[in-house]
């Protein structure tokens, strides 16, 4: 059977579903935008139809600026050695997906560690209150931007006095240009 | 709090009706008290000199730090020659040593573990992480001074410290005990209350008894 | 006469699908392996319900070692994350260089030179079999056979010696840059090589007469924690565990990377999916990754550059973009997740190790049903590290 190319797939995609933009990163890597609603049924059909069977990973990125999370669901074909991911895009506010741990009883883990981690919702996902990583974590959740991680250790942590912080471009300069030249 | 731990009325299987609360009822709750020294000061450098030749380690790795420990064990660098072998439970060990960064949730296990463990008792910081945090001094789930917690006898800086580094901090815990100065224990002791303020202060979720044994 | 379990007095099901486990029945016990447990891998607990002396239900409880790298690294600059990377995973840090090394040099548009890359691959290979040198050990160790640990850890000492007169240190080598390799190798270090290999290779001898031959060996382990190779994609399944299932997943060869179409090899592959196979796996893929050294050592360049000339480290932009790129490390597929935003930091960073499907969804099934006695067997098989689960 000749490979077909990510570009081809797309279009062969394109043909059943509404899909977003294409990013084809490698040869054997491309990234689609993809509506929510149309995530399930595509998963499905990549599933079954075109052989990307193995979930490799489920991850969010935040992108605080523009108010979304990206979700993003990356496929593996192990045959045709080519990847697949899909991006959802959800608004920050109140941030809920649908649960896939039917398809992938693997992803009931990585769905827990995003409603940890970014405070995402799914709410049909098995276990997916219990606490995962972090222990009676009250706060905002540490993934997101506008968690501010050296604050946060800074006020709980009791740094030990006599640790100096310099921003490294000013150090070497001043290091290896003492006149200022 | 989890439900088993929880105030709650059990039934038995005679019939009768129970109330429970289980951190209270099976724990004591006495905090701990200070050692004295021995009577006269031979016998008590008998004793150091006999606790120094016997450091039994808990087999608990709580972090990267532990794998230093295997090749410590076997036949290259071997600790045993110096009296120092480790052991599976806290009861049978007297000297933790805190194999590099804690994370809050081990923070909690290593307290209790700390507490069952008989006196007297020694406490070793693995690692640049346990002095400042090392690597990780502006995350969000590490501690950054182990002193804050626990009484720390000696710290081995590196990150990670090669099994020679153990074993010269380990020959100076010995020194530090036949010399009467590893008092951590007493030192937990005394600022019994001051050791845990700090620990609630970052333990979110403490559901257990403010001392165990 | 075979050992038949009493099933009668087992749970039924609710209408959710769990469990209808009454504690106060006096039928269960709750019983916590780890975290302060010797039959425990790494800095993990499983919380097990057992009934008797069989596990009806097992949770994986994993964060004990979490210290947010993901958080970490994105207010960090590229250059800065590449020494903490490698402190994702301890036993084998080497994959995490690689990938975040790769991962960056693709969205930044680095090309490498050819030695680094024969360089790149020796290293991975040398952690491979760190890895399974400390596996051994493990998974004799958690069915009592102390020796074959003591003798595997005397080994991984040896490589352990090459690593660091390779790269300076022994665990944490912070040695593949994005750009290239900090360094080529010292003089003499072939034929040092050549002679730990052989050691490494002497000592395996030793091992498949104590351990793999061992009738109690094989008795605890045949048959124990069987994995249908078709539940494999549906749980996420690579690797090793993979492999003794039958299926060849192995990303050196499905999606060759570095150096690995040039070298010979074939992955290798059991049958019947069991903590045996398993170990058995490892230990022939340990001698093939020694077959593959040996390899590299003939067949790669002794002159020309490691590094490319990177541009002023401290202004790296990388415009914006994300990939995925992954490597067969000695427990399955290490990949790495990398968004860029066009500034100087990373947006977003993602680690995929092969332990995190392995110790929580797969995990939990395989429990159910076995022994206690055979729980530590049994998570060991999977080769799991705590780290990688929560980073």
């Amino acid at each position: 059977m000749r490979q077909i190319s990510m570009r081809e797939l797309y279009e062969i995609l394109k043909q059943i579903f509404p899909l977003g933009e294409l990013t084809e990163q490698r040869s054997n890597l491309a990234f689609i935008t993809v509506d929510r609603a149309q995530l399930r049924p595509l998963l499905l059909h990549l599933r079954d139809r075109e052989g990307f069977t193995h979930l490799v990973l489920l991850t969010a990125v935040d992108w605080i600026e523009d108010g979304s999370f990206q979700l993003t669901y990356l496929l593996c074909d192990r045959l045709g050695q080519r990847d697949l991911g899909l991006r959802v895009m959800l608004p920050r506010d109140g941030a809920a997906m649908e649960s896939i741990h039917d398809l992938w009883p693997t992803a009931a883990t990585y769905q827990r560690e995003l409603r940890e981690m970014f405070g995402i919702a799914f709410p049909e996902s098995p276990r997916v209150e219990e606490d995962f990583i972090l222990e009676g974590w009250t706060g905002t959740p540490p993934y997101r931007r506008d968690f501010d991680t050296l604050k946060y250790s800074n006020e709980t942590f009791a740094p030990r006095p006599g640790r100096e912080t310099r921003d490294p471009e000013g150090y070497m300069k001043e290091q290896l240009y003492p006149d200022g030249n | 709090m989890r439900d088993e731990l929880k105030k709650r009325v059990v039934k038995t299987p005679d019939g009768q009706e129970l109330e429970i609360e289980p951190l209270r009822d099976y724990y004591c709750e006495a905090p701990p008290t200070v050692m004295p020294a021995a009577y006269s000061k031979i016998v008590e450098g008998l004793f150091n000199w006999a606790r120094a030749e016997s450091l039994w380690i808990l087999g608990f790795g709580t972090g990267c730090g532990a794998i230093e420990m295997r090749p410590l064990m076997t036949p290259r660098f071997d600790a045993y020659r110096y009296g120092i072998q480790w052991r599976p439970t806290p009861r049978q060990a007297n000297l933790f040593v805190i194999s590099g960064y804690l994370s809050v949730k081990t923070l909690k296990r290593v307290i209790r573990s700390y507490e069952q463990m008989q006196n007297p008792k020694y406490v070793v910081g693995l690692g640049s992480c346990t002095i400042n945090g090392g690597m990780y001094f502006d995350s969000y789930n590490t501690i950054t001074r182990l002193d804050e917690y626990l009484p720390v006898d000696v710290y081995i800086a590196g990150c990670m410290p090669r099994p020679e580094a153990l074993l010269s901090g380990f020959e100076e815990l010995k020194r530090i005990i036949k010399s009467g100065k590893a008092e951590g224990a007493n030192r937990y002791a005394e600022n019994f209350d001051w050791y845990k303020a700090n620990q609630k202060r970052v333990i979110q979720d403490w559901d257990m008894p403010d001392y165990n044994w | 006469m075979a050992y038949r379990p009493d099933r009668s007095q087992y749970p039924s099901r609710k209408a959710d699908g769990s469990l209808d486990i009454d504690l106060t029945s006096g039928k269960y016990l709750k019983l916590w392996q780890g975290p302060q447990h010797p039959g425990i891998t790494g800095n993990m607990a499983v919380e097990l319900t057992v009934c008797g002396d069989e596990v009806v239900e097992g949770k994986t409880h994993v964060g004990y070692l979490h210290r947010g790298f993901e958080k970490l690294m994105e207010r960090r600059t590229f250059i800065q994350c590449f020494p903490i990377v490698c402190r994702i995973c301890v036993p084998e840090p080497d994959f995490n260089e690689y990938c975040y090394a790769v991962a960056v040099e693709e969205l930044a548009g680095i090309e490498v030179p050819e030695r680094a890359h024969w360089i790149r691959t020796l290293i991975l290979e040398m952690g491979r079999i760190n890895s399974y040198l400390m596996y051994l050990g493990g998974q004799a160790g958690a069915l009592g056979q102390g020796v074959i640990g003591q003798w595997t850890t005397y080994v991984r000492d040896l490589m352990l010696d090459r690593f660091e007169e390779l790269t300076g240190a022994r665990i944490y080598h912070m040695f593949i840059m994005p750009g290239g390799v900090r360094d080529g190798l010292p003089d003499g270090f072939h034929k040092r090589m050549k002679k730990t290999l052989r050691e490494i290779e002497k000592t395996l001898d030793d091992v498949e007469d104590v351990m793999f031959n061992n009738a109690v060996f094989k008795k605890r382990t045949v048959g124990l924690g069987y994995i249908d190779p078709a539940l494999l994609d549906t749980y996420g399944v690579t690797g090793p565990t993979a492999r003794a299932a039958g299926v060849a997943k192995d990303v050196r060869k499905d999606q060759p990377y570095l150096v690995y179409p040039e070298l010979d090899f074939e992955p290798v592959v059991g049958r019947d999916s069991d903590v045996y196979t398993r170990a058995d796996v490892r230990r022939r893929d340990l001698l093939m990754s020694v077959d593959l050294i040996r390899q590299i050592l003939a067949k790669m360049p002794d002159e020309g550059p490691v590094m490319t000339e990177l541009p002023n480290v401290l202004h790296w932009k990388i415009p914006r973009g994300e990939t995925y790129v992954r490597g067969e490390c000695s427990r399955g597929e290490y990949g790495y997740y990398l968004v860029t935003d066009g500034s100087g930091y990373p947006r977003r960073v993602n680690v995929r190790g092969p332990s995190y499907t392995h110790a929580m969804a797969l995990l939990e099934r395989l429990i159910v049903n076995c022994n206690i006695s055979d729980v530590a067997a049994l998570m060991v098989s999977l080769h799991t590290y705590p780290p990688e689960i929560e980073r």
